[in-house]
């Protein structure tokens, strides 16, 4: 089973290379991108086919490291 | 005094601390390898600068979860002081010894220059022998110190007088100009409830004699080991 999991900032926690990402963005031409916010993706292959007991496995796994939840959101997707 | 400096894979500050442990203490202090479990009885914990495990997920991420933390965070929860300098710093607010992160600076770029810090509560163990509002000059040497926190918790650390230093300008001003990373209300340094563990972002151990180009740092090491010289 794989499961997928994107880690984004809390809405306003400050976002500089955000920021720098939409400046550069604008200097190459792309007119009306209003906002861009930098995250993490990270995949995880787990043993096992029981869906529940694998979220329930990701979320301890993302609240123990893999996001620091002072500043960051995370959600969790799963593939069979 | 008897101190222990933990060491991570990626520490680069263990042995300047060492140094100036040493030189106000008369003791070297036991440098303990993070796949420890245990640490030894002392005064003093010391965690170090440098960007233990590459800075990989985040910075001090990696180390907090190290096999020695355990031991580290039952110390400090116990009373032991804590020091973390630094990534050290970034590692007390991984761990949850301290509130709040370390964020990329605000203007993106690695910074390594002399600051001036406001000492904001000279009345903890790592401070007493600062005077309060004393403008001390410092190191910093990071690419994440931009100290961010929730409303209520920073409520909590300023209604506290848990901030330690502040960045300002040579004249003392705490103004936006002498944020060097963009922290909140300008905080360099924070200590925890009970005043037993101190995050800070600056180096103190890199100023401690007229050699290496100023000295502000050392009164920070003689009040720890002041203080815990019979202990």
């Amino acid at each position: 089973m794989k499961a997928r999991i994107h880690i984004t900032l809390k809405k306003g926690v400050l976002d500089p290379q955000g920021k720098a990402i939409a400046n550069a963005l604008s200097h190459l031409g792309f007119d009306g991108v209003e906002e861009v916010r930098q995250g993490k993706y990270i995949e995880i292959d787990l043993a096992g086919s029981d869906s529940t007991q694998a979220r329930a496995r990701v979320d301890a796994m993302c609240a123990q490291l893999l996001a620091n939840t002072v500043i960051e959101n995370y959600a969790v997707e799963l593939d069979a | 005094m008897k101190s222990c400096v933990i060491v991570f894979p990626g520490s680069n500050c263990d042995r300047d601390v060492a140094i100036a442990l040493e030189a106000s203490s008369g003791a070297a202090p036991q440098m303990i390898w993070h796949g420890e479990t245990e640490i030894p009885e002392c005064d003093l914990i010391v965690l170090p600068g440098g960007f233990s495990y590459g800075d990989y997920l985040r910075s001090g991420a990696m180390a907090a979860r190290a096999p020695i933390m355990r031991s580290v965070v039952a110390k400090a929860n116990a009373g032991t002081p804590v020091l973390g300098l630094c990534n050290g710093f970034q590692i007390l607010t991984e761990a949850g010894l301290l509130p709040g992160a370390l964020m990329r600076n605000a203007g993106l770029k690695f910074i390594c220059r002399d600051v001036y810090l406001k000492v904001e509560n000279s009345g903890a163990l790592f401070t007493r022998l600062y005077s309060h509002g004393q403008i001390v000059r410092i190191p910093i040497s990071h690419h994440d110190g931009n100290y961010f926190t929730d409303a209520a918790a920073l409520d909590r650390l300023e209604s506290a007088g848990r901030v330690a230093f502040r960045y300002c300008a040579a004249d003392g001003a705490v103004s936006a100009a002498a944020n060097p990373n963009g922290s909140l209300n300008n905080i360099a340094g924070i200590l925890n409830g009970a005043g037993n563990v101190l995050g800070m972002m600056p180096h103190p151990e890199r100023l401690i004699a007229p050699e290496l180009g100023g000295s502000d740092g050392r009164a920070l090491f003689d009040a720890l080991a002041e203080a815990l010289q019979c202990a």
